[in-house]
């Protein structure tokens, strides 16, 4: 570990071996952070790596007590119970999804919570005032009574930092700060940081944009799986992006992969030059002409930092379920197809097994039986009446075949653990028979053996000559699974890699640049 | 104790509401000295509610779609008084204005249902305006008059089975009607259940199954001998047999067919519904105008049964029908209810009125115990949400039912079984 940490350099915060575990995960395990007062110090680290389990615990989202270690600030130890609490002591953090509310104006949500008051009454001429004076501190010539809603996300980030200037913020926490913006709204935000930095307001930056933070940053602490890793100095280490992705990804792979041996067929599944639109802001595009092709018995892997558009390029193929649809080709055996609606994406052939399990692939009230079918009720069904029978001995052989742990089909799904419930949905999209099957994160949140199990059931189902597609943050398992790669960054396709050509260190230079693969 | 556990337990989740139904039954005939369960009464009780029972039908599926109908009253009064004018000025006979009320019953379920399904505003709100539209043009087209509906039509609302056959003391058809239920009944128990072991699911054992049919039977012949021995002339009223069809009907639709399914996925959680393919705007579209249409029978059968109609006809019913579905274990959430839950709810508010009624408690009382048991009944389903489980069924079974198997949270295989399984 490389500390060039002198003693002379007064530190704002220390994070002493934090640790911190939810049921059954350890998310953070003796984590150790510095932030020298002043700088801008970047996190940097995968997804799931515990970046933001990290800042939570520093921000009082999990309270003192929840975790074990020490957090010093401004040299004591510090015990907070909630955020207001380390609002209080001047560290505020802004999250990636922005807490502002649409409807009020720019003054009204730089005071929320925090209005100022003449005898009990909102002094609004005092509020405007200073709501004034803060905006042009953040470089922001709106007009304060403009409702958030009409300006762009840029603004809004900065209206957000305007907000954490009026708690005389001392420690600003920035978790991907930059992921929804363009890039001169970006380069503003940079600037602004870096401003910010001169006027003595220390901030720490999460961001997966790596040139951005060889940019700005003066120390980066990388965390890997829950471990803070090493600590660099930019300056004195001579850091380029290179060095970051090797201390990111620099692990041996630790889940297992069934053998399989690849039978891949012909070209069966092509998209082209597909362009969609954001559903609630009109000019920002999430996926921008992008085009891809699945052969037959391939595994296909998609890989992107969050938020780069994979789902949204899956869920947008599939039926339009995500979008506004702009323009692009659907090819299904080399005739196109136009896929309205998830009725007709199902019935050409597709499946989208979805990364949000709980909100989007399951009804909690079903039980097993229902949901396994749920997709597929024509084929259990005679005059539209369901064939309870049929629907009981389907749910029974594909509980026995994918090895669901449950007492009966008649089990709630609600009850089932993670990876079981996995195995529910994978159920319901295998009895829908699709030729092409899209996994959306098909093993988040579940244990390692769950994983190894699904793992199985996918290269099966390559091997029935279907085409799967795969889409995962985690890299390992991108690269233990996969035929062929693509890699998305900003809602474009950066680049393919055959399985062997595709290392963690080549995907992720793909994940973080708009450059073409070299 | 344990013979009850079983009996009870498992997910038969009516039969709480059913427990606290009976109850209620027996409270009252103990306390209004044996006037509760009498052919009058009974009849009378049936008659008067069979309107409020055939909205909740249609609410319950409304509700399980995750909306709400607040303008059953309105649009029963609209297509009873239309109804009634067009049988009276144009002389159509009374089958005509049947058809003529369910078709505007449909109109009406399709402008709202348009609005809800396909605009896309609460149906709170659509069936407010609803409420309040179809409610002025009941007075409006009525003139805020009374029409009356010739006999031909009141036997809708008032009829009885005629007698056949021979005398045997009884009425003929309300025992045959009897016979044909329990064994209806006991062959589904049975069919069900040859099923089921077919397949290899978990049954019953023998003696809690011919227990359970034991007392549904003996209550439906207990039913019908007091329907059979009503004062002359009067036998099973016409509105019960309109309400068991449609409760077989609907009920079959909730729970057997891909539309039922549809609606409960919706309910549960629309956007996994969209994603498996359902096509969430025709379902809401649907239970909406379901709802109108089974709001215009009620409508007619209460003109039928007041013999006229008026402005003032289905005033509250919306709240009655809203009621009688949550009682019966319905989620405010959407996705949870059934259709005999909703009937036996709606009973419970009946038997809760006419008890109360018999004992001679004021209009004043009666309504506050009545908005007690509602808050009471919901009160129950939220804590449950809670906790959980589903519904009030399952805090009133709790000491009944089995404790649910709390599965481990890590029930996944690990690794290292799978491997030493697959080498």
């Amino acid at each position: 570990m490389t500390t060039p940490t002198t003693q002379s350099e007064p530190l704002i915060l220390e994070m002493r071996s934090i640790t911190k575990e939810f049921p059954g995960v350890k998310a953070l395990s003796n984590v150790n952070l510095k932030v020298k007062a002043g700088e801008i110090h970047a996190i940097c680290g995968e997804n799931g790596a515990g970046k933001s389990t990290l800042m939570k615990v520093l921000s009082g989202v999990y309270p003192y007590g929840s975790y074990s270690g020490d957090i010093i600030y401004q040299n004591e130890v510090q015990q907070f119970k909630d955020i207001r609490a380390s609002e209080h002591a001047g560290i505020v953090i802004i999250h990636q999804e922005l807490a502002l509310i649409p409807e009020l104006s720019i003054t009204e949500n730089i005071f929320l919570g925090n209005e100022p008051t003449k005898r009990g009454v909102i002094d609004w001429a005092e509020a405007r005032r200073r709501s004034l004076e803060l905006l042009a501190r953040v470089g922001l010539r709106d007009d304060p009574d403009t409702p958030i809603k009409e300006i762009g996300v840029g603004k809004q980030q900065l209206v957000e930092i305007a907000k954490a200037l009026n708690k005389s913020v001392k420690l600003l926490i920035l978790d991907e700060p930059t992921a929804a913006l363009n890039e001169s709204d970006s380069q503003h935000l940079l600037d602004l940081i870096l401003g910010l930095k001169a006027k003595g307001i220390t901030s720490i930056i999460i961001s997966h944009k790596l040139n951005e933070i060889e940019q700005i940053a003066d120390s980066i602490t990388i965390i890997r799986d829950g471990k803070s890793i090493e600590t660099l100095n930019v300056k004195a280490d001579g850091v380029d992006e290179d060095r970051i992705i090797k201390g990111m990804v620099g692990r041996t792979l630790e889940s297992r992969f069934p053998d399989h041996e690849p039978k891949i067929g012909e070209v069966f599944f092509e998209v082209k030059n597909w362009t969609v639109g954001h559903p609630q802001i009109p000019d920002r595009l999430v996926c921008k002409n992008s085009s891809f092709y699945v052969r037959r018995g391939e595994i296909v892997g998609f890989a992107g930092l969050m938020g780069a558009g994979r789902t949204e390029l899956a869920r947008s193929v599939f039926g339009r379920s995500y979008g506004r649809f702009i323009s692009g080709h659907i090819y299904v055996d080399g005739k196109e197809v136009h896929l309205h609606n998830v009725r007709q994406a199902i019935d050409a052939g597709l499946g989208y097994v979805t990364e949000d399990r709980k909100t989007l692939g399951l009804n909690l009230l079903d039980d097993i039986k229902t949901t396994t079918v749920s997709a597929n009720l024509k084929k259990i069904s005679k005059n539209f009446v369901v064939d309870a029978n049929k629907e009981f001995a389907v749910a029974e052989q594909y509980r026995k075949s994918l090895r669901t742990k449950a007492p009966t089909v008649q089990e709630g799904v609600a009850k089932l653990s993670g990876g079981n419930q996995q195995k529910v949905v994978l159920a319901k999209w295998m009895f829908t028979e699709p030729e092409l099957l899209i996994l959306d994160e098909p093993t988040r949140g579940i244990d390692v053996g769950a994983k190894y199990e699904i793992y199985g059931i996918i290269q099966r189902l390559a091997n029935q000559g279907k085409g799967v597609i795969v889409i995962s943050s985690e890299l390992p398992e991108l690269l233990g699974l996969s035929d062929r790669i693509y890699a998305i960054f900003e809602g474009a396709i950066t680049g393919v890699l055959n399985k062997d050509e595709a290392t963690q260190e080549s995907l992720m230079k793909l994940m973080t640049s708009s450059r073409k693969a070299a | 104790m344990n013979a009850l556990k079983k009996l009870f337990g498992g997910n038969t989740r009516q039969f709480g509401m059913i427990f606290a139904l009976v109850a209620l039954i027996v409270f009252f005939q103990i306390f209004t000295e044996g006037r509760t369960l009498t052919p009058g009464n009974v009849i009378n009780l049936f008659n008067g509610n069979s309107y409020i029972l055939i909205l909740a039908i249609g609410m319950v599926l409304v509700i399980i779609a995750g909306h709400i109908d607040l303008s059953v009253g309105s649009v029963a009064a609209f297509v009873g008084v239309t109804v009634a004018l067009a049988i009276r000025d144009w002389g159509i006979p009374w089958y005509m204005g049947v058809l003529l009320g369910l078709g505007l019953g449909a109109l009406i379920g399709a402008w709202q249902g348009f609005w809800t399904a396909y605009v896309g505003i609460p149906a709170f709100i659509v069936t407010l305006a609803g409420m309040l539209l179809f409610r002025g043009f009941n007075q409006f087209v009525g003139k805020s008059n009374t029409i009356p509906v010739p006999q031909d039509f009141q036997y809708l609302g008032s009829g009885y089975l005629p007698e056949v056959g021979p005398n045997t003391g009884y009425n003929n058809l309300t025992l045959l009607l009897g016979l044909i239920a329990v064994a209806f009944v006991v062959y589904g128990e049975l069919r069900a259940r040859r099923n089921a072991k077919a397949l290899g699911a978990e049954v019953p054992e023998g003696w809690v199954m011919a227990t359970k049919l034991i007392l549904i039977c003996g209550a439906i012949l207990y039913a019908t001998y007091l329907f059979a021995t009503g004062r002359p002339g009067t036998s099973f009223p016409v509105p019960g047999l309109i309400l068991a069809v449609l409760v077989l009907i609907y009920g079959f639709i909730s729970s057997k067919t891909v539309v039922g399914r549809h609606i409960y996925a919706v309910g549960g959680n629309r956007h996994a519904a969209e994603l498996s393919g359902v096509q969430s705007k025709k379902v809401n579209f649907l239970v909406m105008m379901n709802m109108s249409i089974l709001a215009g029978l009620a409508g007619m059968i209460f003109v039928g049964r007041s013999t006229a109609s008026g402005p003032f006809d289905g005033v509250g019913w919306e709240l009655d029908a809203i009621a009688a579905v949550f009682i019966g274990g319905a989620a405010v959430t959407g996705g949870v209810g059934t259709v005999i839950g909703s009937i036996v709810g709606g009973l419970v508010m009946a038997v809760l009125n006419n008890g109360l009624q018999l004992l001679g408690v004021g209009a004043d009382l009666t309504q506050i115990i009545k908005g007690l048991v509602l808050l009471a009944a919901v009160a129950f389903d939220v804590y449950n949400k809670t906790q959980g489980k589903k519904s009030i069924i399952g805090m009133m079974m709790k000491n009944f039912g089995r404790t649910p198997t709390v599965l481990q949270p890590d029930e996944t295989t690990k690794t290292k079984e799978v491997i030493s399984k697959e080498v």
